[in-house]
């Protein structure tokens, strides 16, 4: 008899996983290096497990010391946690200083990403400033324009606060169909994490807004200059002057020692390493709201300014990297989140949407934030064509990439909100497709 | 104590209140700015001109600058190497189902050019061209898209802003709450939706560019 790897016993090996991983291996030119990879290292995953450290044996671990506490002055993950790293796709972009990777969002739970899985997007590489010289300019319509140092703006009144950053690009090369097979490349220009901060309303008080102003341009420190023009009045509203990123600095590649928290909107107005803000009296039409960030329409006409992330959702396991490895009882879980408030509700369909059910919510639910939900599900083995739909507090409800496309065509690039879709084949083996 | 007196006094602690609440805005945190320095760091350029500095450049010097500040990555007529982009190009594609979006094909804005070449061009070497170079090297790249015709024509602050670019009109503000209001406030099917199940239209995995792949489509 076979022995099902949830009975007592049997997680040394299983017949059904290592069937599993052979016939991972086995189909090694229609599985993806990434799948075949991930599904090597993942120490959980793997075939056989040291009958010496199982019981009834004591292991080594038990008996000898381990590090001490000066081993590592910064934590780092476990070594066993070597796969779960952020990727890149080589063949998207010229130069890796011009580049973005991706937060492997199958890998993690709950709501915040660790420090170091932050995706990254730089136009001219990850700038590195000295925190003594750091200096923020705020002038343009205002009484007083005024240079702040890092301390300074340390000196204002701070506020912590979780938000979602995804980029406009996400999901921007599924337009055309199903492209990339994995969520960490699919999904993964987002991330979510607390951030501390002074409301940039602070700064802009303390300068004085003259009463024309209405834009403000910020613009980075970084070799490319990224500049983006934001509306004063969401300036006014909600946006932070971040330094802390989960408690600590913020990381490089995040703009250290100072980025531009955008709530809800797109990432690429989330300026960091931060060192001017001008304010005038209408958008200055830079390369990043021209050129890049506008939406392409099949009439030959393109969007501008759509600043704001639609509600989106995903299903992170299973996924192409995290197929279901064991039959009988499993946790689906994926990532829901709105640009415009609070998520309400997730559905999701693993008949490939004849039926939905309402996922299980759990942990915080906060504005403009990333949401965890958890379906559990008995599997036997059945196909599975999985998808997860959110709502948001405006009643807005996650689309179909087919809706988007009738009313976008599939030249956007940009805001790809559409419903994902996961194929779980007989083996646990999941694919990234689309289906009619 | 009198009505009167009461909202006296209301008002009076009223007026305290937003004079504390206006000291409490100014903390007095951070120095004044320089005219100097805000010059110096000032960098924008907007399609009005303002922020253009004082200068002038023709398409005919801007060719010896780009040929050997840009062509390496750019190509020599702006068509673009391997996947850096292409800067010329494009007339008349923004509906084709690939589109071909370059300077004179999709920009609205030709000081935008002069822009994002001051604070980001030569990659690498971000502000390093002088103002005059920056006039010639936009003259340049508006040439090789046949907007600005005569090789002598002198780009300068004053001209700069009155170049009219071919997509300018191509641009609208983001209409998502009325162009996609079917998207909210509906109440989706959850039982029974559909009577067949879906097929499978495309598979990633016959695309085969995920990352471990030597090739791949060029995306933006």
């Amino acid at each position: 008899m076979t022995k099902s790897p949830s009975e007592p016993g049997s997680d040394v090996t299983t017949t059904s996983r290592r069937k599993f991983m052979t016939s991972t291996l086995a189909g090694g030119m229609a599985m993806t290096g990434v799948g075949r990879a991930s599904a090597q290292q993942k120490p959980g995953s793997a075939a056989v497990a040291n009958p010496k450290n199982l019981p009834p044996n004591v292991p080594d671990w038990s008996k000898v010391l381990g590090d001490g506490v000066a081993a590592h002055p910064y934590g780092k993950p476990s070594k066993f946690e070597k796969h779960v790293v952020r990727r890149d796709v080589e063949w998207l972009t010229a130069s890796r200083e011009s580049s973005v990777n991706f937060t492997p969002l199958h890998e993690l739970d709950g709501i915040i990403t660790p420090n170091g899985l932050c995706f990254e997007r730089h136009h001219g590489g990850a700038a590195e400033i000295k925190p003594l010289d750091y200096r923020l300019m705020i002038h343009g319509l205002v009484n007083k324009p005024l240079i702040f140092t890092l301390d300074d703006l340390k000196r204002f009144p701070r506020t912590n606060r979780i938000h979602f950053l995804e980029c406009a690009a996400n999901s921007g090369m599924e337009w055309r169909g199903a492209q990339l097979n994995g969520c960490q490349f699919t999904h993964g220009m987002v991330h979510n994490v607390m951030y501390t901060a002074v409301p940039l309303k602070a700064l802009l008080e303390e300068a004085g807004v003259k009463p024309n102003g209405k834009w403000l341009l910020a613009e980075g420190a970084d070799a490319a200059g990224m500049t983006r023009s934001i509306p004063l009045d969401k300036a006014l509203n909600d946006c932070l002057i971040a330094f802390k990123m989960n408690g600590e600095a913020l990381r490089t590649e995040q703009g250290y020692p100072v980025r531009l928290v955008v709530p809800g909107w797109e990432g690429n107005m989330w300026v960091k390493w931060l060192r001017r803000i001008e304010v005038g009296d209408q958008p200055w039409h830079t390369h990043e709201e021209t050129s890049k960030y506008t939406s392409l329409m099949s009439d030959g006409r393109a969007r501008r300014f759509s600043f704001i992330m639609d509600a989106k959702s995903v299903v992170t396991n299973p996924s192409p990297e995290a197929p279901l490895l064991a039959k009988g009882r499993n946790v689906l879980s994926g990532l829901a989140w709105s640009g415009r408030g609070k998520v309400t509700r997730v559905d999701v369909t693993m008949d490939g949407g004849r039926n939905w059910q309402e996922a299980r919510i759990d942990g915080l639910v906060l504005d403009k934030s990333l949401t965890r939900f958890y379906v559990d599900f008995d599997w036997q083995g059945q196909e599975l064509v999985i998808q997860s739909r959110a709502h948001d507090e405006t009643g807005y409800v996650q689309p179909t990439k087919n809706e988007l496309r009738k009313v976008r065509g599939v030249n956007n690039i940009y805001h790809n909100n559409g419903i994902q879709t996961w194929l779980v084949r007989s083996n646990g083996e999941t694919e990234n497709v689309e289906i009619s | 104590m009198s009505r009167f007196l009461k909202r006296a006094s209301v008002a009076a602690l009223v007026l305290a209140a937003s004079a504390s609440a206006v000291l409490a805005q100014q903390l007095g945190v951070g120095r004044e700015a320089t005219v100097a320095e805000i010059k110096a760091w000032d960098i924008a350029v907007r399609p009005d001109g303002k922020g253009l500095p004082v200068g002038k450049g023709t398409a005919a010097r801007g060719e010896t600058i780009f040929q050997t500040q840009c062509a390496t990555c750019h190509g020599e007529f702006g068509e673009g190497k391997g996947r850096w982009p292409e800067l010329a190009g494009g007339h008349g594609t923004l509906k084709a189902d690939r589109p071909f979006k370059t300077i004179g094909s999709y920009w609205p804005y030709a000081t935008t050019v002069f822009d994002y070449v001051r604070r980001a061009m030569p990659f690498g070497n971000a502000q390093s061209l002088s103002d005059d170079d920056l006039y010639a090297v936009t003259a340049y790249l508006l040439s090789l898209n046949d907007i600005v015709k005569d090789p002598n024509f002198e780009l300068s602050e004053k001209t700069l802003p009155a170049v009219k670019m071919p997509n300018a009109d191509g641009f609208y503000d983001d209409d998502r709450e009325v162009s996609e209001k079917q998207f909210w406030a509906r109440k989706p099917c959850m039982k029974e939706c559909s009577k067949e199940a879906a097929a499978v239209i495309g598979r990633a995995m016959a695309v085969d560019v995920t990352p471990g792949q030597k090739a791949g489509p060029k995306v933006d």
